[in-house]
């Protein structure tokens, strides 16, 4: 039974969501990409369309007759959604309407094989947000290593052998290539601070012209990590230096997410068996687990990533839950 | 009014005459003058439409599917090297059930690189879904380019309007471009029934497993099946327009009495006019130009062979180690005849090499042969090669 007079929590427990991503999809449990799409849908609200690149998204949200999409969606082939993107935009523009272009893709779909359209699409400037949904291998067909993979993880295309630690070669840089366009936004963000994403996402709808972001999105079938840890693995990706979380304007870093607690990169590693092979003490795994800390610890010198001091808006305070009506938080 | 114009600036007049509201493409000769004259026109406010210069054939494809899937009509135009990077795309546009029209100005595929007309390069995409024409000369391009659109946007279905690269695009011919308010009175606005729209959200191009997939591909089969009426009626409604006579699938020349056929597709089809104009000693000849290819129009094509002790097919293309390409599927649909002719296949003109008036006596001269060429190159210099080549 209602009160009389509802609490705060009561009504925005009863406000209207809108919901993009629909339940009942066929995604892994614990699947970060779903969970991204969601909250990525939700803060983009009803008046979209979606161009989705080939990949785990695509499989899992449309098995005919089945869609798990409340907004118009539509997937063409593995390497163009950039382009198909465009041309939707490029239609609206002719007919007159405001209704936002969004592009979803994974790592593979942008990082490699559609690259040159996502160039090709920031360049010519047209008004679409695209996302990339970033898990750090082709986890679609089988989890085999992209140029997303991370230095040294396990996949089935980078396995750990007598001669192999795994990737031989680093994560690219996809967010500095993107940034090299000068387009007027980009920016990396991850699950683990869903607040954060949400809002990078509202500015760059709300942005005119090509914006673009990178979301980290734990897959435990390919990282190997328990389902239930999607959060606190990517919590870690950030808290680490691993994946910094990072604002753009026009080629310009305007924002980082400081970090207040930093975490050595094995408390990362620890949690997935794509990096199980670095945990040891023969001397590869030592030279191996150096050489990464290294690279997080260059990210932390490179984007600023220490916090000077503690604040709501970083690693920590981020991640703090304010309960309506409570007037307190947990870390 | 006829004017002399280059078949390229036709083809795009004709173009902006329909309407298209995204043009996307990306220049490859001998494609390049058709969509620089668009980019001109759309420069100059004579056309109104979003012209997407790409960053390649792949996108220029992927455009125009968003575009059309958005609810706009949509164009591009490519050639050669140009179709194979598209082909991914073509077969998706088509599988999405997708109204849009391609200009193809045909143009051979490498290796060798080469950048002369044959046709190559749309017979590779051949099973891709799209309608094809094949056009005659550039009064034929123009007229199929403003049907293409009527014919694609009521089956939705994708057209390839295949035009001879250099040989047509390049030539300036007495053209009869039409008026602005014929072409409205042709093609009405483009509306498409599962345009993405946020009112009323469809999920286009999902996964489909073995349950259904036979059933998408039976329905984009059966589609093809009734784009010949749907042509012949674009044809006809047309040419009311016009004035100029309906195109069917299938042109056919000549004698009624006459015994000898010969087959072709494009703008050779002219060459053997002239040359059987030229050399009337060679007797009552049946000249066919096969204008639709996909679906291939096997009742037209059986009628138009009644009587006919052998059909020389001469195409621009072949499947190696296959041999005949049209030529094989001519054979094939006529062999439903009680009394079919012989077929005797043949390829030349490959690689833009010219085809000369005298090849006509020529071919009269094979389908006399006591067994049928089932293919061969004409004229092929075997001292060009490498002995081990030969």
């Amino acid at each position: 039974m209602p009160t009389a007079t509802p609490t705060a929590t009561e009504l925005r427990r009863h406000q209207p969501r809108f919901v993009g991503l629909d339940s009942g999809h066929r995604a892994c449990q614990g699947c970060g990409e779903a969970l991204a799409a969601r909250l990525v849908t939700e803060a983009i609200g009803p008046d979209a369309i979606i161009a989705n690149a080939t990949g785990c998204l695509e499989v899992f949200t449309t098995p005919w007759p089945n869609s798990a999409w409340r907004l118009p969606w539509i997937h063409s082939v593995f390497e163009n959604v950039a382009a198909v993107a465009a041309g939707v935009e490029a239609a609206l523009k002719v007919q007159g309407r405001a209704t936002k272009v969004v592009a979803f893709a994974g790592d593979g779909g942008t990082f490699d094989i559609g690259f040159q359209a996502l160039s090709g699409m920031i360049e010519r400037g047209h008004d679409v947000l695209y996302v990339c949904f970033d898990n750090e291998a082709y986890m679609n067909t089988g989890i085999q290593r992209s140029s997303s993979t991370p230095h040294a993880a396990s996949t089935t295309t980078s396995p750990v052998g007598r001669m192999r630690e795994g990737k031989r070669h680093l994560k690219k840089d996809v967010l500095a290539i993107v940034a090299a366009h000068h387009l007027p936004y980009a920016a990396t963000a991850t699950v683990a601070y869903p607040r954060d994403l949400e809002a990078k996402v509202r500015r760059a709808v709300t942005t005119e012209g090509p914006t673009f972001l990178q979301v980290h999105s734990p897959c435990p079938l390919g990282w190997g990590h328990d389902g239930a840890l999607t959060i606190a693995v990517a919590r870690l990706a950030v808290e680490t230096g691993f994946f910094p979380v990072i604002e753009i304007e026009r080629g310009r870093v305007t924002a980082v997410l400081p970090i207040r607690e930093k975490k050595p990169v094995v408390d990362y590693f620890r949690l997935q068996t794509r990096f199980r092979h670095l945990l040891g003490d023969d001397p590869q795994a030592v030279e191996e687990r150096a050489h990464l800390q290294a690279l997080a610890d260059h990210n932390i010198e490179t984007y600023g990533l220490m916090a000077a001091h503690s604040s709501p808006r970083d690693t920590v305070g981020l991640a703090t839950v304010h309960r309506g009506g409570t007037g307190g938080g947990i870390a | 009014m006829k004017t002399a114009t280059e078949g390229s600036q036709a083809i795009a007049q004709a173009v902006t005459m329909c309407r298209p509201q995204v043009v996307a493409a990306y220049p490859i000769t001998p494609q390049t003058h058709i969509v620089e004259r668009i980019a001109k026109l759309v420069a100059d406010g004579q056309a109104a439409c979003e012209m997407v210069s790409v960053e390649s054939e792949f996108s220029a494809a992927s455009v125009v599917l968003g575009a059309a899937a958005a609810g706009s009509r949509a164009y591009t135009a490519t050639a050669s090297q140009g179709v194979l990077l598209m082909s991914e795309v073509l077969y998706n546009i088509a599988g999405l059930r997708l109204p849009l029209v391609l200009t193809c100005a045909n143009r051979a595929v490498g290796a060798p690189i080469n950048i002369w007309n044959d046709h190559q390069d749309s017979m590779a995409v051949r099973d891709a879904g799209w309608v094809q024409i094949y056009c005659t000369d550039n009064q034929d391009a123009v007229d199929t380019t403003i049907q293409a659109f009527r014919v694609a946007e009521r089956l939705e279905l994708p057209v390839m309007v295949c035009v001879d690269g250099f040989i047509l695009t390049h030539l300036f011919e007495a053209i009869d471009l039409p008026t602005q308010a014929e072409v409205d009175g042709f093609l009405p606005p483009y509306r498409f029934s599962r345009a993405l729209d946020p009112a009323s959200p469809r999920t286009l191009g999902t996964l489909v497993t073995p349950a259904y997939f036979a059933e998408t591909r039976h329905a984009l089969d059966a589609a093809h099946g009734r784009a010949l009426g749907e042509i012949a009626g674009a044809a006809d409604a047309w040419s009311a327009i016009s004035g100029r006579e309906s195109a069917g699938p299938l042109r056919v020349v000549g004698d009624e009495q006459a015994r000898i056929g010969v087959l072709t597709l494009g703008s050779v089809f002219g060459t053997l006019l002239e040359a059987r104009d030229e050399m009337p000693e060679l007797g009552p000849l049946r000249l066919m130009a096969l204008r639709v290819f996909r679906p291939f129009p096997v009742e037209a094509l059986k009628a138009a062979c009644a009587g006919l002790s052998d059909l020389v097919v001469l195409e621009r293309a072949l499947s190696p180690g296959g041999g005949a390409i049209v030529g094989t599927e001519v054979r094939a649909a006529l062999s439903e005849m009680a009394t079919p002719p012989r077929v005797h296949a043949f390829a030349a003109g490959l690689g833009g090499r010219d085809i000369p008036l005298s090849l006509l006596p020529r071919l009269v001269a094979a389908a006399g042969a006591e067994t049928p060429t089932r293919f061969a190159i004409i004229d092929v210099d075997l001292d060009k090669l490498a002995p081990e080549d030969r």
